[in-house]
């Protein structure tokens, strides 16, 4: 019995995914695991695994098709056995027609490429009970709502339990309605000829700097961001790090500033688990698990988060080793789904850039990032009143302010720094 | 043509007695309709006018009733049997559905079943579980049997002119509370109405409701309070729950995208089951909120008056479940 290869759902906001290349051919024989082709979502490339063995039948999908999740790339099944023929071919667009250019549809609804609007992926005002972070909106709500390009989330309904119901998107003035800002990476951007002529150069934009771009704009638009900065003694830190590192000789098992300041802000989640959770406009899920994600410069631009599993239980020297692996095979566009997926909270450090400091704007639906800038000789006011020089790092958490509050982030980050002027315990 | 309103009982005999006159092959069999004329008084004078021949009184047997009309119909003639409520159909179920139902189709069409079986149905008049059911759909269940379920006197005379002209099977179902009910019908023998074509029997903007039979009067009820209160429901008739003509309820759900249907039948597997799941299949994007349906309560009919009226329909549950979906 031939078994569809279907395209994966590798996010939670994930609507399709672009076939990079096969690394099997129709007759080859496979077993359960084997990698048998790539897929480029917006955020990384990623090897794709079959869950059947037996032999390839049929390649639907060619490279660069984008395909609907859940549709078929292709089947599986016993050697010489017919592929299926009366399956429908699979949600595939050429890949040119996704990449037009952006300016060209700035009226129009939101590219193909972004998600459907805030379902899950933004905070939204109105949410089921059964279903935090789905809108609740009828059929016929949605159909109108997404000829017009009205972003349901911005739209209150009257109906039974806040469902958005014909009359509320009808109600809803149109003319704000392109102004769409949560899926439109451009809107705020001046509609009208590009600009072109020989001093200048048109750039069209990578998928994945247009979703950073959506990402962004949603999370400013709608997660109330505030700041709290502290500046932390690392002398002790960074003398334990020189410590540690000395004893061993294999490169691949030093401990990086990076890993230490994950590891103190997993420790220092525990005692905070309003900070370790996920906002889904009534509700908000708190997490057992801390699950830190680890903003990653890409070498062609671009970011993405690999995430250190329970950062707070994993060993420093494995949770370091991990993350070393981790942040190369981003680099190298080759994580695993589950390396990008499920962080409950995230560290961005610009540290290695010697900055001084500056603030990170929040993943949604996470309540809270932690920036981190370098370690800094300063002059500092020692303790008998005399001027002397220290190692100073400035850290900036960025908290939706839905979430917490002021004082809530200053206990975190007294907590932190106490964390890494105390090092030890990041040992324990 | 002038229309005079006539009762229901009136449109019957009328439809009957045109029929008779007009086909020689049409005759009537059933219990008490000769010399009685009738449970319900729809055949009273017809023994005297078309003869003993055309007008058979049949022993209490509705496995007689049906099983013997289906074979003269296949023999040639157009039998109009009588079975006095649908309840006693129960007993001559496999004559409607294993032997008029099916016959054309296992014999390849050598035979047809040109067989009208009229029958009463509904509850409210305190007899008994037994005697109250509305079980129309289950008739409606299998294909190769026509339902008909007129709710007014226009309706009744032309679709039962219509069942007895027809080379097909057809169950008709009066309902035994409304055949007092009044409206204009045309004096004329050869008005006859489509079968299996629904009809809007009430336009209005805000809610489609989906209903036949006894349903019917609920339904116009319920709309003319809600008007009072600004609320326009649009009334699709079915008429016939086979063939089905969902068409109009289609057409009439596009433009008010809410629905509430409306039965005397029982609410597990019913009329507005199959019409919810083909409405949601069809027009899921003009949903604008669930489909509601009003049926009777999920039991044995009651005995006791007061607590029968509670488990059936009225017109206060539907301007409720209209509501419900507003």
């Amino acid at each position: 019995m031939a078994q569809p290869i279907i395209m994966p759902k590798l996010g939670f906001d994930m609507a399709e995914g672009t076939l990079i290349t096969w690394t099997v051919a129709v007759g080859d024989a496979v077993s359960k695991g084997d990698v048998i082709a790539e897929i480029e979502t917006d955020k990384a490339t990623i090897e794709i695994e079959t869950t059947v063995a037996g032999h390839v039948l049929q390649l639907l999908a060619g490279p660069g098709d984008i395909v609907a999740v859940g549709a078929p790339i292709g089947y599986v099944g016993a050697e010489g056995e017919a592929a299926p023929d009366d399956v429908a071919p699979p949600a595939a667009k050429p890949a040119a027609q996704e990449l037009a250019p952006a300016v060209e549809a700035a009226p129009a609804p939101a590219p193909s490429v972004s998600p459907a609007p805030a379902a899950g992926d933004a905070p939204v005002p109105v949410t089921g009970d059964k279903f935090p972070g789905r809108i609740k909106a009828s059929p016929v709500a949605r159909r109108i709502a997404d000829e017009r390009g009205i972003d349901l989330s911005r739209v209150t309904g009257s109906g039974p339990g806040g469902r958005i119901v014909k009359q509320d998107v009808e109600d809803f003035p149109v003319e704000e309605a392109p102004a769409a800002p949560v899926t439109e990476t451009r809107a705020p951007v001046p509609v009208g000829d590009i600009p072109t002529g020989p001093d200048m150069d048109t750039i069209e934009l990578s998928s994945l700097r247009r979703r950073i771009g959506q990402r962004m704009v949603q999370s400013k638009q709608y997660v109330p961001h505030f700041y709290v900065t502290t500046a932390i003694d690392v002398a002790g830190a960074l003398a334990l790090r020189q410590q540690l590192n000395a004893s061993v000789t294999d490169e691949t098992r030093k401990i990086s500033v990076n890993d230490l300041i994950v590891k103190a802000a997993a420790l220092t989640l525990r005692e905070f688990p309003n900070l370790n959770s996920h906002f889904y406009g009534d509700v908000l899920v708190r997490y057992n698990r801390i699950n830190i994600g680890i903003a990653v410069a890409l070498p062609g631009g671009g970011l993405i988060n690999v995430v250190a599993r329970d950062a707070d239980k994993t060993a420093l020297g494995a949770m370091a080793a991990q993350n070393r692996d981790m942040i190369a095979r981003a680099r190298d566009g080759k994580v695993k789904t589950d390396e990008i997926e499920g962080s409950t909270f995230s560290v961005s450090n610009l540290g290695p850039y010697d900055v001084e400091h500056f603030a990170a704007i929040i993943n949604p639906p996470e309540a809270g990032i932690l920036a981190v800038g370098a370690a800094q000789k300063v002059p500092v006011v020692l303790e008998d009143g005399s001027l002397g020089v220290g190692m100073r790092m400035r850290a900036t958490i960025s908290v939706d302010h839905r979430v917490s509050d002021g004082a809530e982030a200053a206990e975190f980050m007294k907590a932190f720094k106490d964390l890494i002027e105390n090092p030890m315990r990041l040992l324990m | 043509m002038a229309d005079r309103p006539i009762t229901i009982r009136e449109a019957l005999s009328a439809a009957l007695r045109e029929e008779m006159h007009r086909d020689e092959r049409v005759f009537i069999m059933g219990e008490e309709v000769g010399v009685w004329g009738g449970t319900y008084a729809v055949t009273r004078g017809f023994l005297e006018e078309f003869g003993e021949k055309r007008v058979r009184d049949t022993p209490i047997s509705e496995m007689v009733i049906a099983g013997a009309a289906v074979g003269a119909a296949m023999a040639g003639l157009r039998p109009v049997a009588e079975i006095m409520t649908i309840n006693f159909a129960f007993v001559a179920m496999d004559a409607i559905i294993n032997h008029a139902a099916k016959i054309h189709y296992m014999f390849n069409g050598q035979f047809n079943v040109p067989l009208v079986i009229r029958t009463t149905t509904g509850g409210g008049k305190q007899l008994g579980a037994t005697h109250s059911h509305a079980p129309e759909v289950i008739f409606a269940h299998f294909p190769g049997l026509y339902v008909a379920v007129p709710g007014t006197a226009y309706d009744a005379k032309g679709m039962l002119k219509a069942a007895i002209r027809d080379d097909n099977p057809v169950l008709f179902v009066e309902h035994s509370t409304m055949l007092q009910r009044r409206s204009p019908v045309p004096d004329d023998d050869d008005f006859v109405l489509p079968i299996g074509k629904s009809d809007i029997k009430r336009e209005g903007d805000d809610v489609t409701i989906v209903t036949f039979g006894k349903g019917l009067e609920w339904s116009t009820e319920a709309a003319d309070q809600l008007a009072q209160e600004g609320i326009e429901a649009e009334i699709v008739d079915l008429r016939w729950l086979r063939p089905l003509d969902l068409e109009p309820v289609f057409e009439s759900f596009k433009k008010t995208n809410r629905c509430v249907i409306v039965e005397e039948s029982l609410p597990m597997f019913n009329v507005g089951a199959e019409i919810a799941a083909q409405l949601q299949n069809e027009l899921f994007d003009y949903m604008d909120a669930p489909i509601k349906r009003v049926a009777a309560m999920d039991l044995p009919l009651p005995y006791n008056r007061e607590i029968e009226l509670m488990a059936l329909p009225n017109p206060q549950k539907v301007i409720n479940a209209v509501k419900e979906v507003l």
